[in-house]
């Protein structure tokens, strides 16, 4: 099928892809390694750390942005970046939580479902824009950060959603589990996988890699950028619409301010999960290892009786840290590749 | 077919190859004042917001934002980002308070406040330009990190004892003016701002690097040293304005202008500079600050809720990018028309959809 437009550039794909596959399965193993250091540094200072309590909220704490994060990948990926995520999960948060109190004995499949069309929509306006009118995706999904905050302020009106009025079948969601595993984290661990086979081994996806790593050459070998564009941007608000109703399961309230700052947060995340912000590059799974690493991180703070005064500056210092690294990674695979006779200075 | 149809000649304007962008950002302009005016109406129709204190307002809740917005519009037109300059700002709050507790006599303090800027500064400017990283990523590092710093400073705690004589700020107009001390500051800023960028060499190698890095790099412009610079100068700029945002709040706390980094962002590209460099005005920005100043006033004044109010900003940004990209589109369809009436179409335009949009299958994720 494809076989014939791809045959000219296959081997030089091959190569990169193996090369870059190879330095990503390092980045993810690295961020792994690091995973369990923090972990064991701190259950030896504090054994209480490795309780199941303990891990199941740090798998249920890093689940909301690790789900937010896979959207996130997929946008980035494409040299886009979507920044309205945080306001879509309060907005779907709170009008979730407004249903359930106007219809009480509405199924709790149909929350979720409602969740998920609203940061559809929001998607598919940030979507339509930036693949249609050809605007950059920051300023657009910036723009939508302020006015989806804003419709949400002016819904919630200063009230707030309160954990009585939720069912409780759908607050099950947020805090039970399954032979110990959360929820939360089922569901987002299946969601990780399933976009994450998506994206290494389906068209659509690869197409997001080839958008990524040179717009004008994935044009050219006729990906319809327009359309993965739309669709990614789609998929990142359903996932933040989906965030927000287990926002919702988790928490129980939601007042105006939910989700507020969770974009940078997310954006962090990914970065420090090893997805180039300059696309081309990175998966799901390290995305949400690194959601899952900044969330340890955080916790293992609390857990060492280190002030909780001191996480931002350690979750700055890591990303920092992650994206120097990276870096210096790279830069030692070109230089090793211009030593070994491919002469590309830059 | 007729000679008026041809495309305009280059000699109406002195910058020959500058003269598309030149026009566009010409016209944004044009279109922002016109959008003042209009906001100024709006608040015209409001009621108080005619009398004198109204001036003082705006002024007071905008001075900060616009003052860090200068320095980011130079960044951004050299297609880079900063992000932390809200983190930053607070920073410098809680580095002056937490020192003035402790007895360092305030000027001092502030002294030892913008260096910290400078340093801060230095940090993303080394890790942009020395290392290669992407902007983007690195501010939003340091907007963590700078937070991050100031939660380790102060904690929970706030300071609010500082000398009376420059609280006032807050409370007090600049003698004889509606303005504020804030205002005064980003006015004089902004002169000094738009001079280096308009007028300079520095200026125009600024631009030069915004549109084309690579080719500012041969032409001789030390790309690298420049865009340290403008960090440098950014993290100084934004630690002199946490000091004005400690004393017209006469309060120092880790949280000080948390978020505000969107906002500054928002200014600067509804003030018509693009994101992708190269293009952008100091005077485009001055106007966008006060569009948004008065217009969150009148509708403070109607008791729209703060939160609310962020529509007003995120449509007036999706406007300002969406609509000139329609002009272009429309006047690219027209310069086409026009073209084929007067010749065969000499290549197929690059947008052109490939042959192979239809038969590519359109599976996964739906």
């Amino acid at each position: 099928m494809s076989a014939v437009l791809a045959a000219p550039r296959a081997p030089i794909v091959g190569d990169v892809a193996k090369r870059s596959e190879s330095l990503l399965r390092a980045r993810e193993l690295g961020i792994i390694l690091v995973l369990v250091a923090v972990f064991l540094l701190t259950t030896a200072k504090n054994h209480a750390f490795a309780n199941k309590a303990s891990v199941q909220q740090l798998l249920a704490g890093a689940s909301l942005i690790a789900l937010l994060a896979v959207g996130q990948t997929l946008v980035v990926v494409t040299r886009n970046v979507d920044l309205s995520v945080g306001s879509v999960l309060g907005l779907s948060a709170y009008v979730v939580g407004l249903t359930f109190r106007a219809h009480p004995g509405m199924p709790i499949g149909l929350g979720f479902v409602i969740g998920v069309g609203i940061g559809l929509l929001v998607g598919a306006i940030n979507g339509i824009i930036t693949a249609v009118a050809k605007v950059p995706s920051l300023v657009v999904t910036l723009a939508m950060l302020y006015i989806v905050r804003g419709v949400d302020a002016r819904i919630v009106n200063g009230k707030q959603i309160d954990p009585s009025r939720i069912p409780r079948s759908f607050q099950v969601v947020g805090y039970d589990d399954v032979f110990g595993i959360p929820w939360l984290a089922i569901i987002v661990t299946a969601i990780v996988l399933v976009a994450g086979y998506s994206m290494r081994s389906f068209r659509a996806g690869r197409d997001l890699y080839a958008i990524g790593s040179n717009p004008d050459a994935a044009a050219l070998a006729g990906v319809p950028s327009g359309r993965r564009v739309f669709t990614e941007f789609a998929i990142s608000g359903a996932l933040a619409g989906l965030g927000g109703a287990l926002f919702l399961a988790q928490f129980a309230t939601v007042s105006a301010v939910a989700g507020n700052g969770y974009e940078l947060n997310v954006v962090a995340a990914v970065v420090v999960g090893g997805v180039a912000i300059f696309g081309g590059s990175g998966t799901v799974y390290g995305a949400a290892l690194g959601a899952l690493l900044l969330n340890t991180i955080n916790q293992a703070l609390v857990a060492a009786k280190v002030s909780a005064f001191w996480n931002q500056a350690v979750a700055g210092g890591l990303l920092l840290t992650a994206i120097t690294f990276d870096r210096w990674l790279a830069l030692r695979v070109e230089r090793r590749e211009a030593g070994a006779g491919a002469r590309h200075a830059r | 077919m007729l000679v008026e149809a041809m495309p305009p000649v280059l000699d109406d304007t002195p910058e020959v190859d500058h003269d598309p962008t030149w026009r566009r950002f010409v016209r944004w302009e044009t279109a922002l004042v016109v959008v003042l005016l209009a906001a100024l109406l709006f608040g015209n129709a409001t009621p108080n917001f005619t009398s004198t204190v109204t001036i003082f307002f705006v002024s007071l809740n905008m001075g900060e934002i616009a003052i860090m917005a200068l320095p980011v519009t130079l960044i951004v037109i050299t297609g880079e980002i900063d992000l932390s300059v809200a983190s930053m700002l607070g920073l410098s709050s809680t580095l002056l308070g937490y020192m003035y507790l402790h007895g360092v006599p305030i000027w001092l303090a502030v002294v030892i406040v913008l260096i910290v800027g400078v340093v801060g500064g230095a940090l993303n400017g080394l890790l942009i330009t020395r290392f290669g990283l992407p902007s983007i990523a690195v501010t939003i590092g340091t907007l963590t990190l700078f937070r991050g710093i100031a939660q380790i400073i102060l904690g929970a705690q706030s300071v609010t004892k500082f000398p009376a004589s420059l609280t006032k700020i807050g409370v007090q107009p600049i003698p004889h003016t509606q303005l504020s001390y804030s205002v005064g500051f980003f006015i004089v800023l902004a002169i000094g701002f738009a001079v280096v960028l308009h007028v300079t060499t520095i200026g125009r190698s600024i631009y030069a690097i915004g549109m084309q890095a690579e080719a500012a790099h041969f032409s001789g412009i030390r790309v690298n040293r420049i865009k340290f610079r403008l960090y440098v100068l950014s993290g100084l700029i934004c630690a002199f304005a946490g000091v004005l945002w400690t004393f017209k709040l006469a309060s120092a706390r880790y949280d000080a202008g948390l978020g505000l980094e969107l906002n500054v962002v928002a200014i600067v590209l509804f003030g018509g500079v693009s994101i992708f460099g190269g293009r952008g005005s100091v005077f485009g920005v001055v106007v966008a600050a006060t569009v948004l100043g008065v217009i969150q006033q009148a509708l403070t004044l109607r008791n729209v809720d703060a939160q609310v109010r962020n529509i007003v900003t995120g449509v007036l940004l999706l406007i300002s990018v969406v609509l000139p990209n329609i002009l272009a589109t429309f006047r690219r369809l027209r310069a086409q028309a026009r073209n084929r009436r007067r010749a065969p179409p000499a290549e197929l335009p690059s947008d052109t959809p490939s042959p192979t949009r239809g038969l590519t299958p359109s599976t996964t994720k739906g």
